[in-house]
């Protein structure tokens, strides 16, 4: 790392028209490369996953001592470290370029990198000495080594010290700015993060005011539903906040990769707003079968499940705008040839239109989980990791591969190596995780179970045999597809000889529709956030107070 | 779209009288075997074609994990945790569950066709997971 650090800093500051600082280069750098190693040993654990359903035992694979300790290290590297990695990189990467000022404090930044770096490393001790078996979940009252809490804490805090320094970043640029409008990509990274510290506070408060003074010993009993309300408070969120970064890249930079323009200014504000207002007050749509909480609030949080639904669908419209009016500029005709003029040969567009086109799929099955009464069929049943798989297994995961083909590139000064390998990958990602899906979702409707060693499951259905074999065969290739990528980034890093052309970040022209044709009350984000404490507080108060009192009566269990 | 989506689980509840999960009380995990009704699990006969099945879900098994009942009954299961979350998941019904520690969870399912249906345990529960099941079988 230091030595892309020293070498290359310089170089992108004197080509780059905007506020990079070294200082504050090393730590987004730093991120980037922790990201990476996330994403080693997650995807490496999914493939052993994978393989396992077809009686390739996981620990003889791995060396790991059971199939739960690899999936646990599977959920918290990736749920939690790749994709906290990838936001705080881009955020901060856009900001800066938004703002055209460096953020307002070094420290904080540098403290991002040390507390995802301390996370990241504890967390990775801990699971490998097999004390945190209880999976990115970590449901009370299964019991990890108090270290694994202290792990998530860390890589949580990471993406506060951010936020602040966001804040703090936008109010310095407000009082030399009163009138203006918040540059676009700057507003994107601010609502995003704001909408995270919300959503996070659910996890803190079952953490620092619940588990770890469990944990500890220091009292004995623990409350396993409320645990379970506060952990989804921030647990719907939280996918918001791994596809959020993956829609920043849609936003502010496919429109420019692919020659065209984005569609609307005010459109992208007001889609960030609904993010900010409707992520949170969703959370019980992942308890419609716990006992504890009434029929009434969960329809509720239904209701508004379906709502959060439409900003997706007007990123939908404006992502297809901004793509045809760069296919049609590159000479695509009639209704559908603007489609194939689109740039597929470059290996980062290839990789993030695929991940688009897998998002449907994603969307599609992610209504269907949340329908209330139809999730009786699929709950906690595979169909969720294949639904899963296709939202942030690949709308972000090959995003984020995509914007590494750039950003990679960028920040080291490096021709990317092997473009082509690089075109590859994304192909064998995209139909790898279709079969991979279609695996676990024929799985989860023949009634089989997720987060189960199916490979030595005490039961078997006979629908099974062809779901585990299309399971198998769909994460091999994406593993297969994983391996081509690092092939590319460790090539990029250490073999490519020659400079990289790419020396800003492909931030999109003026927009069809620019802000001045939007409403200035779209930019009173803390308006925005007073309105999303009221819905918060109107969806979960009722749930609460119907709940208590609490009933701490659970003692910690081992179970592995 | 996203109306005629609502209103099909509208009609889904109000028509077909489908249920999630409610409050049906509260038993600690570490009472669960002397408070009744878990104290005596087992299934009985609450009035004609009528079942309750008592069950403790417990690491890695169910407690009993084979309930008998005629077909057309109608069976109410109670279900309460000794220990850590588990699942409660029945194929081809609508009975899908979570076991909550401090919880008792409630369920009702009518069996017209006779068959074995299988019952998994469906929430990760430890290393042992993978070996909890049961069976109902409807006659």
């Amino acid at each position: 790392m230091s030595s892309i650090a020293t070498t290359q800093a310089a170089a992108i500051e004197r080509d780059t028209p905007s506020a990079y600082v070294s200082e504050q280069l090393w730590p987004i750098r730093g991120q980037l490369i922790l990201m990476l190693v996330a994403l080693a040993i997650g995807g490496w654990m999914g493939v052993a996953q994978a393989l396992e359903r077809i009686g390739i035992s996981l620990e003889t694979l791995t060396g790991l001592e059971s199939y739960y300790q690899g999936l646990s290290i599977h959920g918290v590297t990736l749920a939690l470290v790749f994709t906290f990695a990838f936001g705080n990189v881009i955020a901060a990467l856009i900001s800066i370029r938004g703002y055209q000022r460096p953020l307002a404090s070094t420290m904080l930044l540098q403290g991002s990198f040390w507390f995802l770096a301390a996370g990241l490393g504890l967390g990775a001790i801990i699971l490998l000495m097999n004390e945190a078996t209880v999976l990115f979940t970590f449901y009370t009252p299964m019991e990890a080594n108090p270290l694994f809490y202290l792990a998530a804490v860390f890589l949580v805090v990471s993406t506060w010290l951010l936020l602040a320094n966001l804040v703090m970043t936008y109010r310095r640029w407000r009082a030399d700015n009163p009138t203006e409008r918040i540059p676009l990509p700057s507003f994107l990274a601010l609502t995003t993060y704001i909408m995270w510290g919300l959503a996070s506070l659910g996890l803190a408060v079952e953490v620092l005011f619940f588990v770890l003074p469990w944990s500890l010993g220091i009292v004995d009993h623990t409350d396993p539903q409320l645990n379970r309300i506060l952990f989804w408070f921030s647990g719907h969120a939280i996918v918001y906040f791994w596809l959020l970064p993956a829609y920043i890249s849609w936003y502010m930079f496919i429109p420019r990769q692919v020659g065209g323009r984005l569609f609307s200014d005010g459109l992208t504000r007001l889609t960030f707003i609904l993010f900010l207002l409707f992520s949170i007050p969703t959370g019980l749509h992942h308890q419609y079968t716990d006992p504890g909480i009434s029929a009434a609030m969960k329809a509720i949080h239904l209701v508004l499940t379906f709502v959060i639904f439409f900003p997706s669908l007007i990123t939908a419209f404006s992502v297809m705008a901004a793509l045809e009016n760069g296919g049609r500029k590159a000479g695509g005709k009639g209704l559908f040839g603007w489609i194939f003029a689109l740039p597929w040969s470059n290996p980062s567009v290839n990789a993030q239109l695929l991940s688009m086109l897998v998002f449907t799929l994603g969307g599609a099955t992610g209504l269907i989980n949340a329908s209330y009464t139809v999730n009786l069929v699929v709950h906690n049943t595979a169909f969720v990791p294949g639904h899963f798989h296709l939202t942030v297994g690949t709308a972000v995961a090959l995003t984020i591969i995509g914007v590494c083909y750039w950003l990679v590139p960028f920040l080291s000064g490096k021709k990317l190596f092997q473009p082509r390998l690089a075109l590859i990958q994304g192909w064998l990602w995209a139909i790898g995780v279709l079969i991979f899906a279609r695996g676990q979702i024929s799985g989860g409707l023949e009634a089989m179970p997720r987060r189960t060693a199916i490979g030595e499951a005490a039961y078997e259905l006979p629908g099974w045999d062809l779901s585990n074999a299309l399971t198998a065969i769909g994460g091999s290739m994406m593993g297969i597809s994983g391996a081509l990528f690092f092939i590319v980034m460790i090539g990029t890093l250490f073999f490519s000889k020659e400079r990289t052309e790419v020396t800003d970040l492909p931030l999109t022209d003026k927009p069809l529709h620019g802000p001045q044709e939007s409403w200035e009350i779209l930019d009173r984000v803390g308006l925005w956030t007073m309105v999303a404490v009221v819905l918060i507080i109107f969806a979960y108060l009722p749930t609460l107070i119907s709940y208590l009192p609490a009933a701490f009566d659970s003692p910690a269990v081992k179970v592995w | 779209m996203l109306l005629s989506g609502l209103g099909a689980i509208l009609v889904s509840v109000v028509g077909a009288g489908t249920m999630l999960p409610t409050p049906a009380g509260r038993v600690p995990p570490e009472e669960v075997r002397q408070t009744p009704p878990f104290d005596n699990p087992g299934v009985r006969e609450i009035e004609p074609g009528k079942y309750e099945a008592v069950i403790v879900a417990q690491i890695w098994a169910f407690v009993p994990n084979e309930i008998r009942v005629p077909a057309g009954s109608e069976v109410t299961f109670k279900v309460a945790s000794a220990d850590v979350v588990h699942g409660f998941f029945i194929e081809n019904t609508q009975v899908n569950a979570m076991i909550i520690p401090g919880q008792i969870t409630e369920v009702k399912q009518t069996f017209d066709e006779p068959g074995e249906y299988l019952l998994i345990c469906h929430e990760y529960c430890g290393i042992g997971h993978h070996n909890m099941w049961g069976r109902v079988v409807v006659e």
